[in-house]
This record gives C-alpha cells, sequence and structure tokens, in this order.
C-alpha cells in the first residue's frame, strides 16, 4: 500500500512537472507568435513598439485598453480581444523580463 | 560547402538512436532533426529548435535555394515600389544557431528506415523530420503551362523569384489599352489576398503608366476569397473602371501561343496573361507519402504538426490541411508549435496541450496604403484542430498607417526567421 502511494506520489509529480513544462510551452509559443510585427522576444527592428522589458502594468493597461476600445487601435484590438486574461498577464510578465537587445533589421541583398 | 565534405562532417550514416522514452526534465534534447524546406516556416523551425531544445541537439537544415526571396511583398515589384533584391536574403543568419545547412535537393524519403537522399544519393538520418516544402503546382490540370518555355510566357509568378521580374517586365512591354488577364484558382491555395493584391498592385502601375489598360480577372471561387468588401471597394476608389472582376470562371484551358484562357464560358485574349494554377502539398511532402488528404495536403496533429500517417514526421506551413489561412505568419506560428513540441518530445516531457497563436496578414492596394486580416487562433480539444478566437477581423479601410505598420511586419518577421 505504502509502495502504491510512493509510486501515486512519484507519478502526481511527473504529471505536475509535465502540466508546468506544457505551460511554459503555451506560453513560449504564444510569444514568439507577436514576433512577426514585434520582433524576437519583442524587440521589434524597426516601427513597432519594443515590447522586451515593458513595464508590466503598462503592458496590462495597453492590453486591456486595446480590448475595451478605449485606445484606438487599428490592428491591436483584433489580438487583444482574442486572447485570455491570463494569457495577458503570462504575456506581460514574459516581456517585461525580457532584456532590450541591440537587434537590427536583416539587410536584403538588392541589387536584383 | 561540397555536399560529400558536408555530409563526412555530419558523419551520415551513423543514425543516431531515438531519444529515451523516460521522463527526464532536466536532461537536454539529443538527437538528430532534419528540417527540408527554408522559407518561412522551415527557416523558423529550424531556428527555434536551437532556442528550445538545446545545444546537443544536431539541426539540418536542407534547402535546394541559397537565397531566400520573401512572397510577402512581392506583389509590390509588380506595382513596382519594391525590387526583388529587396525582398531577397541570404542563410547565414542562421549560422549563429548552428543549423547545418546543406543546399541539395531531395530526391527521396524513407519514413520507415527514417532517412531521406540528397542530390545523387547520398542518405541522411534522422530522429525527426519536418517537412515544410510550401506548395507545388499541380499541372495536371493545366499540363500546358507545365514547361519552363511555356511559363515564360505565361508566368504564374505564385512563388517569389524570376517569375515576379518577368512579369513585371511583360507589363511594362505591354501596350497601352491592353488587357492584362489573371486567373484565380479555387481556395485553397497559398495566400488567400494574395491574388487581389495582384490585382491592386497591377492597377496601380496601369493606371500611371498606361491608364487605358484593362485587367481581366478569372476567379474560379464565387466570390473574393479574402478581404472582399476592402478590396471591391479599393478597386472602385482607385482604379475606377479598370478591374473587370469575373466570378465562377476556372481556366479550363491555356493557349500559350496566343496568350488566350478558357473557361467554361468563355476565351479571353490578353497581351500579359498571368496563371496561378491549382496548388497542393510541396514535393517532398507527397513523396514522402505524407500528403494523405486527396493526396494533395497532409493531415496533421495540431499539438505538434506530426503526421497523422508517418511517426516522426512532422509537417508545416503551406502544405497542412487546415482551415487556416496559408499564410507566412501561420508558416512561422505552426513551425514555433512544431520546435516547442519536438523539443519537448525529444526530452522526454510534455507539450502544450493547447497552442494559441497568432495571424496577422498585410495586403497593399497602392504603394502605400495596405489592410490587414488579424486573428487568434486556439487549439479546440473537442474538435482537435485550430480555430479563430473572438475578437478578430479585417480593417475599416486601407491606409498608410497600415501601409507603414505592413512594412514594419516585413521587417520584423524577416529578422525573426532568418537572423
Amino acid at each position: 500500500m505504502k509502495a502504491c502511494a510512493l509510486i501515486a506520489a512519484a507519478l502526481l509529480f511527473v504529471v505536475l512537472s509535465a502540466q508546468a513544462a506544457g505551460e511554459d510551452n503555451h506560453l513560449r509559443v504564444l510569444a514568439a507568435s507577436c514576433a512577426a510585427c514585434h520582433g524576437m522576444d519583442g524587440n521589434s527592428v524597426g516601427g513597432t513598439p519594443v515590447l522586451a522589458g515593458l513595464d508590466r502594468s503598462h503592458f496590462m493597461l495597453q492590453m486591456q485598453s486595446f480590448r475595451d476600445g478605449t485606445r484606438a487601435s487599428s490592428v491591436m484590438h483584433h489580438h487583444a480581444k482574442g486572447l485570455t486574461q491570463q494569457e495577458i498577464e503570462q504575456l506581460a510578465d514574459h516581456f517585461a523580463a525580457q532584456p532590450r537587445g541591440a537587434a537590427a533589421p536583416l539587410m536584403p541583398l538588392g541589387n536584383l | 560547402m561540397q555536399r560529400r565534405e558536408f555530409l563526412k562532417l555530419l558523419g551520415a550514416g551513423t543514425a543516431i538512436g531515438a531519444f529515451p522514452g523516460a521522463v527526464r526534465a532536466a536532461s537536454p534534447a539529443q538527437g538528430r532533426v532534419v528540417v527540408i524546406g527554408g522559407g518561412y516556416a522551415g527557416a523558423t523551425a529550424a531556428k527555434y529548435l536551437r532556442l528550445w531544445g538545446g545545444d546537443d541537439l544536431e539541426i539540418i537544415l536542407v534547402e535546394k535555394n541559397t537565397t531566400f526571396i520573401s512572397c510577402p511583398l512581392s506583389n509590390l515589384v509588380l506595382g513596382g515600389s519594391k525590387k526583388i533584391g529587396d525582398l531577397t536574403f541570404n542563410f547565414s543568419g542562421l549560422d549563429r544557431y548552428r543549423i547545418k545547412r546543406l543546399h541539395e535537393e531531395v530526391t527521396a524519403i524513407d519514413v520507415e528506415h527514417r532517412e531521406i537522399v540528397v542530390g545523387d544519393g547520398d542518405k541522411l538520418g534522422y530522429d525527426r523530420l519536418i517537412i515544410a516544402p510550401g506548395i507545388d503546382f499541380m499541372w495536371d490540370k493545366l499540363p500546358m503551362l507545365e514547361s519552363a518555355a511555356a511559363q515564360e510566357k505565361v508566368p504564374h509568378a505564385w512563388k517569389a523569384g524570376p517569375q515576379t521580374v518577368n512579369l513585371r517586365k511583360q507589363m511594362e512591354a505591354m501596350p497601352n489599352s491592353g488587357v492584362f488577364a489573371i486567373s484565380i484558382p479555387k481556395a485553397p491555395y497559398r495566400c488567400p489576398p494574395g491574388p487581389y493584391e495582384r490585382v491592386s498592385q497591377v492597377a496601380f502601375y496601369l493606371k500611371h503608366a498606361k491608364p487605358n489598360s484593362r485587367i481581366i480577372v478569372l476567379d474560379a471561387n464565387p466570390e473574393i476569397v479574402s478581404k472582399k468588401d476592402l478590396f471591391t471597394k479599393a478597386w472602385a476608389e482607385l482604379y475606377p473602371g479598370m478591374v473587370d472582376y469575373r466570378p465562377n470562371s476556372q481556366t479550363v484551358d491555356v493557349d500559350v501561343d496566343s496568350r488566350s484562357v478558357k473557361t467554361e464560358f468563355e476565351t479571353v485574349k490578353a497581351d500579359v496573361l498571368n496563371i496561378i494554377p491549382q496548388q497542393q502539398a510541396g514535393g517532398p511532402a507527397r513523396m514522402a507519402g505524407v500528403a494523405n488528404v486527396d493526396k494533395r495536403w497532409c493531415e496533421v496533429d495540431f499539438l505538434s504538426y506530426e503526421s497523422k500517417v508517418a511517426p516522426n514526421v512532422h509537417i508545416i506551413g503551406d502544405s497542412v490541411s487546415a482551415a487556416l489561412p496559408k499564410s507566412a505568419h501561420m508558416a512561422t506560428s505552426q513551425a514555433k508549435v512544431c520546435a516547442s513540441a519536438i523539443a519537448s518530445l525529444m526530452r522526454g516531457v510534455a507539450f502544450d496541450p493547447q497552442p494559441v497563436f497568432a495571424n496577422t496578414c498585410y495586403s497593399f492596394v497602392s504603394d502605400r496604403l495596405a489592410m490587414h486580416v488579424a486573428n487568434v487562433y486556439r487549439y479546440d480539444p473537442a474538435k482537435k484542430i485550430m480555430v479563430s478566437a473572438d475578437g478578430g477581423g479585417v480593417s475599416d479601410k486601407p491606409s498608410e498607417q497600415e501601409g507603414n505598420y505592413a512594412q514594419y511586419w516585413a521587417k520584423n518577421i524577416w529578422s525573426d526567421v532568418l537572423s
């Protein structure tokens, strides 16, 4: 019986670890999906706001404003409304933790 | 680098065993992942596998071309506000992720023995294979267009590159009061709004250079597939009287020499003829036997993009069978889900049971005005597919601000994919 309990505890640990890993994976893919416009790890290489190192509460406020329409936007309301409150909080934490990098745009080969 | 030298470096033939089944959260991912195709999907998958899979993973990218030419923004080459060189990059930015590149054609894929054949016969084993081949054209539907000579005269220009430049040159050589005809295939095809953006770009050029010309749009679909109201309004306002849109007009025959196109209802003769053929999963996907939906598209598990018919083989990008737009941003999002899942699988840990990602796609209706469609997509565990979340949608109208955003999008996604 004791052995069963131990095995059960071990299995639970494995399941919980797996779940935690799953959640991290969830966030890393979602956050990376913002890179098309906001650059890798939120370090925009041109035009769009840099999200890396952005204050957590500022990020949350902007996303909330896009959602409820108090901040006018052309595109961001379509994204903000599709995310859950929890995802917005996780993204705020994620981008706040990213160091601001000196990323540069990729240079095209040109002259073709 | 020559192939044989490259393969020697890899230690070809010494297939590395599959990852151990035990759950070892702290262990690095080990083994070899081969990625076929270095477009938006494949290059992203290779890069993010390194970021998320750790240093011990061996990552090999097999791409026949030595340059990356972006399809997004390539319609602007037709309009004249971009040159093809502005959209052309090399792959050297990926070197810092220790991705071994092999610029060779894949000639065979053996999913049973987990190996591919490149060039004239060298074998390359894998633990997991990612196939990101983009689209191929269904020439059996229009065999008269299959030859290079025929495409010189009637280009598709649906893979950015020499054909894009060729089509632009034909437009420049076109007489004023000429006819530009474009044939659009039934959906699904690569880039749903792309053909209509192309019409807009051709109109932008003709309005300024050959204002008496007309564009005849032969669309096999019953209506404009994407951003319908926005395109319809933009054509009426920006290019009045120039665009003659004909729905339900599927191309059934083409006379290459006279640049004539025949639908079920009529024959249209053009000065410049652009036929976008019907499309299917790229060659390597069909070669691997993973194009199991109508022998055309690939059915995958949307949690890992693993094939439903071949274990350890993953398919991402335009070849996937899905009610998802075949866009560049979508390809990169799929690549990231796939890379994240493979990194987890090769460590023996669980992967995300409910992925969420975004897609943003801009279309230019002139040199500076653009509009978007944007959605968040969320995995639905009951349906086992990605579904569009509430709140997505399109622009109210095209604007210069969104034209700028579209350029920023391109700069950022290029950098994310290739450096």
